[in-house]
């Protein structure tokens, strides 16, 4: 068995133009309250490219900024960290804005719960919404996307890995037997 | 192929950190990589981050310090870890108690981390042998204080971009200094040239034959200034000046003080570091000091950052790995991630 791509360049896009649409339905606060969040790495690029599609739907030049989630996670050593660590970078108040906050793949949800973590400790949001590209299930955390743009059935070994052209070179989602891993996801 | 990699990795990671000798300049690279989101925290409101929340950090001083020991312990903090002091002159120390004794004292207390100062070089290594706690030169005899070596290439990573090719002059007593053992061991492994300058009895014999062709010797100040892209001075320790090293303090001020006249023959952009406590007037002048190529208040804050990230990296059970993940990446990131700063 190999690596299987179960999404290309178009089926990102319009997995992204659909979540947009959710959250314009979903949020009735004016544009001005809004920020978007996306944790590092590949929630990044995804909350700038969420914040352009939100852009043709009239909410123009939404904040974006980044988490690292690194210094939250709760499993210090017990894994390697991240080679290089990268930078948190919220350049606006949360307190009392309504935080979208954008990753590529739920799986046990520990990750949102260290983001909550830490967003928590540059302010209090009026409210936190967690838009994702991929829900592949396994999670290990009362934690649920609000906003989801594929929904992946899986077995807990196996990897999805999302590959963004900002990054990888290519857009795709990938699903890859355990053990195996496609292309290079760092 | 992956997973044999990884355990590899943690069959050579490191436990404790001795000294900077030990290391290669790519496990320097991925500390310093990653004191430098450490330092961003400073700018938050919240200064204070779970990484550590549990763990327990003590700190063994036998010797006097306090910005190494106030630096240890923010550090310790703003990463929740909970910290003890330790001080000999209130201890059971006073008593006749051993140090293995005392650190395994501290050991069935269930602390993680033993940050140690002592006078004895090679001390931190014997209790490391000992124990399963981490153990963190802070400094010990005249052989290493390896967060000072890691905290003066950040200052000059930060300002310089790079290490690799600069010219570096360590001044004043090579013969007792920790800080200059680290200073040489990190800066040549990451590729810079060190000149070291002072009296030559204050110069050990055969730094070439240990550290390479990438270091050389001199005595005269203004030849080893000439061209020099960053100076480190060294406190001159007048607590070991017992033997008849020079003949007055005047005279050393005379021939290796730091002064704005001398500072002409550095390169124009060059940068000033001093580890501290200064003995203004003497190795070093106070108009270099406040100056605007000063370092010497970033190396303290840096110092925070650095010894974060060391704590950080050696927290897990088998310590700091001896291969980072994606090891070709990093080799490189120091100078990378750095550049990307600009």
């Amino acid at each position: 068995m190999t690596a299987k791509r179960l999404y290309n360049e178009n089926d990102i896009r319009s997995a992204l133009n659909e979540m947009a649409q959710s959250l314009v339905a979903r949020v009735s606060v004016p544009k001005s309250q809004w920020v978007l969040v996306g944790i590092h790495r590949r929630g990044v690029p995804l909350a700038g490219r969420l914040a352009a599609a939100l852009d043709e739907r009239g909410f123009s030049s939404l904040p974006v900024g980044s988490l690292d989630i690194t210094f939250y996670r709760d499993d210090a050593g017990a894994s390697p960290l991240d080679p290089v660590v990268q930078d948190t970078n919220l350049p606006f108040d949360v307190a009392g804005k309504t935080v979208i906050l954008v990753d590529d793949v739920l799986f046990s949800g520990r990750t949102i719960r260290c983001a909550l973590d830490e967003l928590m400790d540059f302010g209090r949001p009026a409210r936190v919404l967690l838009a994702v590209l991929v829900d592949r299930g396994h999670r290990e955390l009362p934690i649920q996307a609000d906003v989801v743009g594929k929904t992946i059935p899986t077995q807990r070994d196996e990897r999805v890995d999302v590959h963004l052209s900002e990054m990888d070179g290519e857009d795709a989602v990938w699903l890859s037997p355990p053990g195996e891993r496609k292309g290079k996801t760092r | 192929m992956a997973v044999s990699a990884g355990r590899a990795e943690r069959k050579n990671a490191m436990k404790d950190l001795l000294g900077l000798e030990s290391l290669s300049a790519e496990q320097i690279g991925y500390i310093l990589d990653v004191a430098r989101p450490m330092k961003n925290l400073f700018t938050r409101s919240i200064k204070k981050v779970p990484a550590l929340r549990g763990r327990t950090v003590a700190l063994l001083f036998f010797e006097p310090s306090t910005r190494t020991r106030s630096s240890f312990e923010l550090a310790a903090k703003r990463l929740s870890a909970d910290t003890l002091s330790f001080t000999a002159s209130t201890s059971s120390v006073t008593k006749g108690e051993s140090l293995l004794d005392t650190a395994k004292t501290y050991e069935a207390m269930k602390v993680d981390f033993l940050v140690m100062r002592h006078a004895a070089s090679g001390a931190p290594e014997l209790v490391a042998s000992a124990v399963k706690a981490h153990v963190i030169n802070a400094g010990d005899g005249s052989h290493e204080h390896p967060t000072q070596g890691l905290l003066d290439i950040f200052t000059i990573l930060e300002k310089k971009r790079k290490i690799e090719g600069l010219k570096v002059v360590i001044l004043g007593d090579i013969l007792h200094s920790r800080v200059a053992r680290s200073n040489l061991w990190g800066l040549t492994k990451l590729g810079a040239h060190v000149t070291v300058c002072g009296p030559s009895t204050l110069i050990p014999a055969g730094l070439t034959d240990v550290f390479g062709p990438r270091v050389t010797v001199s005595t005269d100040l203004e030849e080893a200034l000439d061209g020099a892209d960053v100076i480190n001075v060294l406190r001159l320790q007048r607590e070991r000046q017992q033997g008849d090293y020079f003949p007055t303090l005047r005279e050393y001020t005379e021939l290796f003080g730091l002064t704005t006249d001398r500072l002409r023959q550095a390169k124009p952009d060059c940068l000033v570091l001093h580890p501290g406590p200064m003995n203004r007037g003497l190795e070093i002048s106070s108009e270099v000091a406040d100056g605007p190529r000063s370092q010497i208040l970033d190396q303290v804050t840096n110092g925070i950052a650095v010894r974060m990230a060391v704590l950080h990296l050696f927290a897990g059970p088998e310590g700091l790995p001896a291969t980072v993940p994606d090891g070709k990446q990093t080799a490189k990131a120091v100078q990378t991630t750095f550049k990307a700063l600009s």
